[in-house]
């Protein structure tokens, strides 16, 4: 896998604004555009978006993937200004959904419950920067309203260009550094960039985030989710636990419950910040193994029991936030259940597919909070004696992988008797296992995916399930593989 | 077997660029040469008591965090300078680092102080130094050999005239980007930008924290101590350096 090779990677595009980004320029020479432009090419938005879908179907053709960023990235070139002009042509308005965490997922839900509603512009491969953006508006047709998902570092520029009807703030996790900067400079730019919403925009935030929580403070009308079921927290705050600090006096927070991270009920012991009084709610949670959970979703218009074809509270959390901003989009309780009833997965976050005789299981991890959930995911329905494990270290991935040695693997360790490791950074991994306490013996170590695959594959045996743990471009690479040998769809055609 | 005492600075707070996995790497390599590892959480309200630890580490924290321990570290200046003139081996990344110069200058006077423990200050900069780094290193006489991890710092830190860097920047930034040198070393006292984290693909900086801290234990010389196979650790070493001359800073 190459950084080449990464249509529909939101993680991989260049920024197209200088403006939102403090990320030191490419390395290859170019430099963010500049915005807004000196100069504006008097060309009709007719024949820019014509042109650049075009070149969509050009970049399938040269097997470049999806074709998913690339139109974007030549619309955003020929008139940096189509993406405002696109936006507004959405009859229905738009919605975003931005956190670090389980924002495809999130938005894959919200789509399965606006659906029977509304003819969608969702940019479902997850193509998330302004580019991508620009490219599902493009392709949008006679879509009604948008459903975006948004990159977080893109976030401020898109909502000042396509001024959504609605906005949604899942959570902030440590994430890739080297590229976000640190998780306060995120939520201050986010902070600035709600504070220019227009008045009528609403602004749904997980209320279980301290960060996301005091955005919405003071603003009116905003709506908070969250989790209520102490049944289901975590005994402590995870390593990883990023705002444990009151983001008022910087005090420690004590966690009533701590469902996620450092997602929970929260309270400062010195000034008083709380949590919020939720709007939108889950409650009496049950979590079967790896395949569904069960919880009440409680809302101002009623209570609801919703049956959930996913595992991990992670994935409750997306349910929750699905639910809060399909309702300021007019969803009603039944249409919100029924939904969430019918949908299974957003594309490779939790996938099972078949190979041959056996199977593999597709979890992507990417930062610690996510990996974490991952892993407890998998212990929570039987941990696995076998597992492939990829880290790869493109931009996408993150160039720095110190953030494995921060995930909590070890409730993983205890039942594996084997474990691949793989990826370009193949060997930083397998030091994360074998000075985490596995068995040198027990670690075997290939670089090359596919041998890694069909190792892990092999080791499986007849019948058996292989659980992949894989970054992100390893998980788009593991894709391909599986799609070139003719056993699952590529994940440009999925979604759609 | 020896018991080696490792004092962990703020553990809560200085965490950001897996530390632990430092921490994992040295309990680990002193346990396959027989000895124990006890690492002491020290937090705001504990004293750094001289004598009571073989080696101290102090992590890296986001800007917020850092900026909570700072003036309480700055406080304990006294009891740690005790402990290292007795001997106390300290690791320092990043934050850690930073802090035990004189102190960090904000863009904004966001000023903090530091405990000056290493002949050093911080200046924060517009533009973050991110990116893969490959260093060459003489701790020891004769002993010539890289350390290969990730830096992330908006501060620039300038050494003063005489005091002895880490190593010199093979690729990378460094302490400022300019000087061409990182990190710096003062008798068993080592600062450093590289995380990665660092121990686990550079062993032998490692092994060396490990020998001072025996050393100190023990009040003799640093002892020599068994090979190991370090095979992955040299693979791991071996794709991250690659990664700094690929696409180091600069």
């Amino acid at each position: 896998m190459t950084e080449g090779n990464v249509g529909g990677n939101r993680r991989a595009e260049i920024p197209l604004s200088g403006r939102a980004w403090k990320i030191p320029r490419p390395r290859d020479g170019r430099r963010p555009r500049r915005y807004p432009p000196r100069v504006r090419p008097a060309v009709p938005l007719q024949l820019e978006v014509a042109a650049a879908r075009g070149v969509a179907a050009l970049s399938r053709l040269v097997g470049a993937g999806g074709g998913t960023t690339v139109p974007g990235k030549l619309l955003s070139r020929l008139d940096p200004g189509a993406i405002d002009r696109l936006a507004a042509r959405l009859p229905a308005g738009a919605a975003t959904i931005s956190a670090t965490n389980g924002k495809t997922t999130t938005a894959a839900m919200a789509a399965e419950i606006l659906r029977p509603r509304f003819r969608l512009a969702h940019n479902a491969a997850g193509a998330n920067l302004v580019s991508g953006v620009a490219s599902t508006l493009l392709a949008a047709g006679d879509a009604e309203l948008g459903l975006l998902e948004v990159d977080e570092g893109a976030l401020p520029e898109v909502l000042r260009r396509v001024l959504p009807r609605t906005v949604l703030l899942g959570n902030l996790f440590r994430d890739q550094l080297d590229r976000y900067g640190e998780l306060e400079l995120v939520a201050g730019r986010w902070r600035d960039a709600v504070a220019g919403l227009a008045a009528g925009t609403a602004l749904v935030v997980n209320g279980d985030d301290p960060q996301l929580a005091a955005v919405a403070e003071g603003r009116a009308g905003a709506t908070a989710y969250g989790l209520d079921d102490p049944g289901v927290a975590r005994p402590a705050l995870q390593h990883a636990a990023d705002s444990k600090y009151c983001v008022r006096c910087g005090t420690p927070y004590d966690y009533a419950a701590a469902y996620v991270g450092h997602l929970g009920d929260y309270r400062c012991p010195s000034c008083g910040h709380a949590r919020p009084p939720l709007d939108v709610v889950a409650r009496e949670i049950e979590l079967h193994g790896l395949e569904r959970s069960l919880f009440e979703l409680v809302t101002p218009e009623g209570t609801r029991r919703v049956e959930l074809a996913l595992p991990g509270l992670y994935n409750v959390y997306n349910a929750v936030g699905a639910a809060a901003l399909t309702r300021t989009l007019g969803s009603s309780p039944e249409e919100i259940v029924d939904g969430l009833a019918r949908f299974s997965a957003a594309f490779g976050r939790f996938e099972r597919i078949p190979v041959g005789d056996r199977s593999l299981l597709l979890l992507l991890i990417k930062n610690p909070a996510g990996a974490n959930e991952a892993v407890r995911t998998l212990v929570d329905g039987g941990p696995p004696r076998l597992a492939v494990v990829a880290l790869n270290d493109a931009i996408a991935d993150g160039r720095d992988v110190s953030w494995i040695w921060d995930v909590d693997f070890e409730p993983l360790l205890v039942g594996l008797d084997r474990l691949v490791a793989t990826g370009e950074r193949a060997a930083e991994l397998a030091l994360r296992f074998r000075y985490g306490g596995m068995d040198a013996d027990a670690i075997e170590l290939e670089p090359s995916l596919e041998r890694a695959l069909d190792r892990g594959l092999e080791l499986a045996g007849p019948g058996g399930e292989l659980v992949v743990l894989p970054t992100y471009t390893a998980m788009l690479a593991l894709q391909r593989l599986v799609a070139d040998r003719g056993l699952a769809r590529p994940y440009w055609e999925r979604g759609r | 077997m020896t018991t080696i005492r490792v004092g962990h600075l703020y553990p809560d707070y200085l965490n950001i660029y897996a530390d632990r996995g430092n921490i994992a790497v040295l309990a680990r390599r002193a346990a396959w040469r027989g000895h124990d590892l006890e690492v002491v959480p020290l937090g705001l309200a504990d004293a750094i008591v001289p004598g009571a630890h073989d080696l101290l580490y102090v992590g890296g924290g986001q800007d917020r965090e850092q900026l909570l321990v700072a003036e309480n570290l700055a406080a304990k200046a006294d009891g740690l300078r005790e402990a290292v003139d007795g001997g106390t081996a300290v690791l320092a990344v990043c934050g850690g680092y930073q802090l035990l110069g004189r102190g960090y200058r904000g863009l904004q006077g966001e000023d903090m102080p530091g405990v000056g423990l290493l002949p050093l200050e911080t200046v924060a900069g517009e533009r973050r130094m991110i990116g893969d780094v490959l260093l060459e290193c003489r701790l020891e006489p004769g002993l010539r050999r890289t350390l290969a991890g990730f830096e992330n710092h908006a501060g620039r830190t300038r050494l003063d005239a005489g005091a002895e860097p880490l190593g010199r920047v093979l690729a990378g930034f460094g302490n400022d980007g300019e000087s061409g040198f990182e990190g710096c070393r003062a008798g068993r006292v080592i600062g450093t930008y590289l995380h990665g984290p660092l121990l686990p693909r550079n062993p032998w900086l490692a092994d060396w924290l490990l020998a001072q801290a025996l050393a100190h234990r023990t009040g003799g010389d640093p002892p020599a101590l068994a090979p190991l196979p370090d095979e992955l650790e040299a693979r791991a070493h071996d794709v991250s350096a690659a990664r700094a001359r690929s696409r180091g800073g600069r």
